[in-house]
């Protein structure tokens, strides 16, 4: 498959992203950009199932934003917000994500080898077939899955202490589950999320993602599966029913 | 939102401003082109022992005069002379920065440990509150702050920032929100050896305010951000206290995670909590405070801004993005998101 190279050393985000556009529009497949250093917004809005962007070095926050298919691959660091509102595709980071992490997703994948900053997922939703998915290699911070209304997040917290650094795990949760590798503490659970084991179908659905975060990042799928997993669900479709008004 | 990056080399090597200039536009989207700002520690080798009031003049004539009468009636002024700007583009002179490197008289102002500090500020007080076209917005011994409205490139050529040195570095990109953008808005704010530069909002404004008030601080520059300042300068230079602790005083754990703690750290929370109410910062906030001596940067407790550490040799970076500091330094050994509440700080070892 041709690729083409862009050098993004010190290229602004909107000659960059027209750039991309115009190669999608020529019926390219496969786009490499080398130093990207901190531009944002790359690859809003794009479309096509069969493209492929390499991303060398650290992009600026919102990456992939109301993406609709792509496959966008980061060999570094992201800043806030990778996913966020994504449609569709995929994104998958050799390093770190900050806050807000696949915020409002609405479809697609999200995956991350190492950390993600606070408030990963924060208002995830699905609908009909669309149905978003963050797998999380290392740490979150708090707040993981806040407000979230559909999808599926997992963290792993490979060679962490723990996978998750403080409380208000599924804050305001009313749709989707979170799995978290290992036990979690009640007292981390925030407002309106409930703890349970995971069933045959869980689990069915977390191989499925495991075993795809093993083949992106050449981890080990056993030392994953014989883990004991947390599932976290909304206490209630409605948890702040009754707070803000009185019905 | 803002946007906000520093630096401290902590065997005390000095920088010139190119790189922070570059790191800061880099951020551009933090801001609206309405303020921007430099800080620089150890930018007057040749006045150290003075303390370098920076002062925007409306005009070169009533002002100057009041504040000139003012500062020879209490101490000597070492030297005086216009900062030099380069107007271009839409970046107007709309006010005239000026500095003094002054020394109090300390025979003429009764006794206090702090005598000189309190001269300085009791000076800044009157020429703030009341002289008209005149504002003091940088005061400390060795530092200046170099700040207008614009965009972070505009505000460093305006001043030439490349042409400064220092050993630790603060920069500001800012983005104004509930109050509208002006010159003496812009960030970093200082008063005498403390300099901040913040990217959110102090919620509890009211409350710091009249607290610092009760101490005879007087906030001048319609913004939140002058409180923070002040903070530092009552908690860390009046009362004290360390870096880690002055952060856990204006930021502090929450009730039900003091209730969790073992017996000495509850007691010591639950002290700072008790004696440091009202200087507790509410609100989403990233922050960097910064002393001759140190950097400490640290969010607010839930975290709803963003910050990066990084560490490069001697070097310590503190930023809203990791890609402002690998525009400084490509090649950083260590990278993390610090947790909320958490200060991150870097010393001066030397």
């Amino acid at each position: 498959m041709e690729t083409i190279t862009i050098d993004a050393a010190n290229l602004h985000y909107t000659p960059l992203n027209i750039k991309i556009r115009e190669l999608i529009r020529q019926g390219k497949k496969r786009i490499v950009l080398n130093n990207i250093c901190g531009q944002r917004f790359i690859g809003n809005g794009i479309r096509g199932d069969d493209i492929e962007i390499v991303i060398n070095g650290v992009p600026g926050g919102d990456l992939g934003m109301f993406m609709s298919g792509p496959t966008l691959i980061v060999h570094g660091n992201c800043d806030h917000a990778p996913g966020n509102t994504m449609d569709s595709g995929k994104i998958v980071i050799h390093g770190s994500a900050g806050d807000a992490t696949a915020h409002s997703m609405r479809g697609g994948e999200v995956f991350v080898r190492d950390d993600i900053g606070y408030r990963g997922g924060i208002h995830m939703k699905e609908y009909h077939g669309k149905r978003p998915v963050l797998v999380v290699g290392g740490k979150a911070g708090s707040f993981i899955g806040e407000y979230m209304a559909g999808g599926l997040l997992i963290v792993l917290g490979i060679d962490r202490n723990t996978p998750v650094r403080g409380k208000g795990i599924g804050s305001g949760i009313h749709g989707g589950k979170i799995i978290i590798r290992g036990d979690v503490d009640e007292n981390l659970l925030g407002i309106g999320a409930k703890k349970e084991p995971l069933s045959g179908e869980d689990m069915e659905d977390l191989e499925k993602y495991l075993k795809e975060y093993c083949r992106l990042f050449e981890h080990d799928f056993e030392d994953l599966s014989g883990s004991f997993y947390t599932k976290i669900i909304p206490a209630s479709s409605r948890p702040f029913a009754g707070k803000y008004c009185w019905e | 939102m803002c946007g906000i990056i520093s630096v401290i080399d902590r065997l005390g090597n000095s920088m010139n401003g190119e790189a922070i200039k570059k790191a800061l536009s880099l951020m551009n989207e933090r801001g609206s082109g309405e303020g921007a700002g430099y800080a620089v520690y150890g930018a007057y080798p040749d006045f150290a022992d003075y303390y370098a009031l920076h002062l925007f003049y409306d005009n070169l004539v009533e002002p100057k005069v009041a504040v000139e009468e003012l500062l020879e009636k209490w101490g000597k002024i070492e030297h005086s002379e216009e900062i030099p700007t380069y107007s271009k583009g839409r970046m107007l002179k709309k006010h005239i920065p000026w500095r003094y490197f002054f020394k109090p008289d300390t025979s003429l102002f009764a006794s206090s440990e702090s005598l000189e500090e309190d001269i300085i500020i009791s000076l800044i007080t009157r020429i703030n509150t009341k002289v008209n076209g005149a504002l003091v917005y940088s005061s400390g011994k060795n530092i200046g702050v170099f700040k207008a409205s614009g965009w972070p490139e505009e505000v460093a050529d305006f001043y030439r920032i490349q042409d400064y040195e220092g050993y630790l570095w603060l920069a500001h990109n800012r983005y104004p929100t509930n109050t509208s953008g002006w010159w003496g808005g812009a960030h970093p704010f200082n008063l005498l050896d403390w300099s901040v530069i913040h990217n959110g909002e102090i919620t509890s404004y009211g409350t710091n305010k009249r607290y610092l008030e009760s101490f005879g601080y007087k906030c001048t520059m319609l913004t939140d951000t002058e409180v923070v300042a002040y903070l530092a300068d009552l908690l860390g230079r009046r009362h004290e206290l360390p870096p880690e602790m002055m952060v856990k005083a204006l930021a502090p754990p929450f009730w039900d995670e003091i209730d969790e703690m073992s017996g000495k750290d509850r007691d010591i929370y639950t002290a700072l909590r008790m004696a440091y109410g009202p200087a507790m910062m509410n609100g989403p906030f990233a922050i960097v405070v910064a002393r001759p001596d140190y950097i400490a940067g640290f969010t607010d407790r839930i975290k709803l801004r963003p910050m990066v550490a990084a560490e490069s040799g001697d070097r310590l970076y503190i930023s809203s993005e990791e890609a402002a500091i690998r525009t400084m330094e490509p090649n950083l050994e260590n990278i993390w998101m610090p947790d909320a509440g958490e200060p991150v700080i870097g010393r001066l070892r030397r």
